[in-house]
């Protein structure tokens, strides 16, 4: 319960602190499926990105990407290609793009886009009117997938 | 199926990775039932068509085999007792008008069907005869005391293949139900389709994504340890991309159901099946 307690007070600090210059949802400005600049102007923290990644209620890239980086986790999804050597392949603003709307990049995509509040039907209440990560939290996932180098 | 070509690869890299269905054999009480079979013409994109049972451990297929190892039986039992306890203001019971239940044998593999140019499921039929012939009161879509007789009558039809009419008076509610299979909904923004036709036979976290057929409900989950209906399934789904589900019982998921019902024709019935 502490822990708890504590981590939201972490995430109420970040989230005001990226405040000032967050680039809005639907403000991001992608060039052919990439996204130059920082959504926060706030570097991200891979530590907290390879959280995102794995936290079901969060990123939970887990379930459609394998990552041996995050051996400890038990279950591995296989419906995207996997994150092994990913920086390797992808620059950050390629990695960017991706994360935040992927369907820029890859046309009819299953995989969801992360950083949009509008333009999907239905959603539940509680998520109506919101993006899945935060500008902060996709910066962090992508500071954490470029560190993701098998070169 | 298209497997994509990282999943080939990656196959050698992970010990045990399931990449699609196996190749075990259902056997009921000694009837073997078709968990596989030619998909129907309607479907462009799938050529086989395969019971979700197909895509469980062995453990969990286990359960499926034997009557007396299957949890879903003993919700079975509890509706034969329900069968004949009169209800209602009329003062009767099912078997007052039904002399025997196994005459049902082949409802299952019709439904939902076209009454009276409305869309009926099992469901419908039961509380039909509750509300106007029993004078009893309704029972809930996805409670206990339905699915249970779901389950019953669905058994009677167990080996038998699917067959729903998708044709004539059924057409409009069939292509609707298409229609919603491949609509994305929710903020994760999937539709039926993106799982259960593009992705069929690979790991989704700790799932083993199935074609997601209907020929099995009610279904046994190990997960909540009751009976589970059709519509409760489509819910359960539809939460999972944090979309807010259609209202049991309701146009949407009946359209759905039909439509879903005909992309697994020719599968056995396997009511009640086990699933995790
Ligand atoms: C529901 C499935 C799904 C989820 C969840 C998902 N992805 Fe993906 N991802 C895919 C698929 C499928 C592709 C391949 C693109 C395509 O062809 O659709 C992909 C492609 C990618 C790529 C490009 C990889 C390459 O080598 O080409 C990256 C990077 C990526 N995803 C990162 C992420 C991150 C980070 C998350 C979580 C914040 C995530 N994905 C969540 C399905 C998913
Ligand atoms: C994000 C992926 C995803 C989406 C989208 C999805 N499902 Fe599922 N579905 C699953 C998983 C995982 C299971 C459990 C494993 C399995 O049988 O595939 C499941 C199971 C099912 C089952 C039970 C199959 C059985 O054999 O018992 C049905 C029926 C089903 N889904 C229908 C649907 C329908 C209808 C939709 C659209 C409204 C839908 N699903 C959307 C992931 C999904």
């Amino acid at each position: 319960m502490k822990h708890t307690l504590g981590f939201a007070v972490v995430a109420t600090l970040g989230a005001s602190m990226a405040l000032a210059e967050e680039v809005k949802p639907m403000a991001v400005s992608f060039a052919d499926g990439t996204v130059a600049a920082s959504l926060t102007g706030v570097a991200g923290d891979p530590v907290n990105g390879r959280a995102v990644f794995a936290n079901r209620k969060q990123g939970n890239c887990l379930a459609c990407h394998t990552n041996s980086d995050l051996s400890e986790e038990s279950f591995h999804g296989e419906v995207g290609p996997p994150m092994d050597g990913v920086a390797d392949r992808w620059s950050e603003a390629e990695l960017r793009g991706i994360v935040s709307n992927s369907k820029m990049m890859f046309e009819g995509t299953i995989m969801p886009a992360f950083y949009i509040d509008s333009g999907y039907t239905r959603p539940l209440d509680d998520f109506a009117g919101q993006s899945i990560l935060t500008a902060q939290q996709v910066e962090d996932v992508v500071a954490y997938l470029m560190t993701l180098k098998e070169e | 199926m298209k497997i994509a070509p990282w999943i080939a690869i990656a196959a050698f890299g992970f010990a045990g990775a399931a990449v699609a269905q196996d190749d075990n054999t259902l056997n009921v009480e000694g009837e073997t039932l078709l968990t596989e079979t030619a998909a129907p013409a309607h479907m462009d994109s799938v050529d086989t068509i395969y019971s979700g049972w197909r895509f469980r451990s062995s453990e969990t297929q286990a359960l499926q085999t034997d009557d007396f190892d299957n949890p879903g039986m003993i919700f079975v039992d509890t509706a034969i007792e329900q069968w004949d306890k009169v209800d209602g203001s009329e003062g009767k019971a099912c078997s007052s008008c039904h002399e025997d239940v196994a005459d049902f044998a082949g409802l299952r593999t019709k439904l939902p069907r076209v009454d009276n140019g409305e869309l009926v499921t099992m469901e419908n039929l039961i509380n039909e005869c509750r509300t106007d012939r029993m004078g009893a009161e309704a029972w809930k879509w996805s409670k206990g005391k339905m699915t249970a007789m779901t389950a019953l009558i669905g058994l009677q039809s167990r080996g038998m293949a699917m067959d729903v009419a998708t044709e004539g008076e059924a057409a409009p509610f069939w292509e609707k139900g298409k229609e919603l299979y491949y609509t994305r909904v929710g903020q994760l923004d999937m539709a039926c389709s993106n799982c259960h036709e593009d992705n069929y036979g690979v790991m989704i976290r700790a799932d083993h994504l199935s074609q997601g057929q209907i020929n099995g409900f009610p279904t046994y989950r190990l997960k909540n340890a009751k009976l589970n209906s059709i519509h409760g399934r489509f819910k359960g789904c539809m939460k999972n991309i944090r979309a807010t589900p259609f209202a049991e019982g309701g146009d949407e998921f009946k359209a759905l159901e039909l439509y879903l019902a005909s992309r697994g024709q020719g599968l056995s019935v396997e009511t009640p099946s086990v699933r995790n």
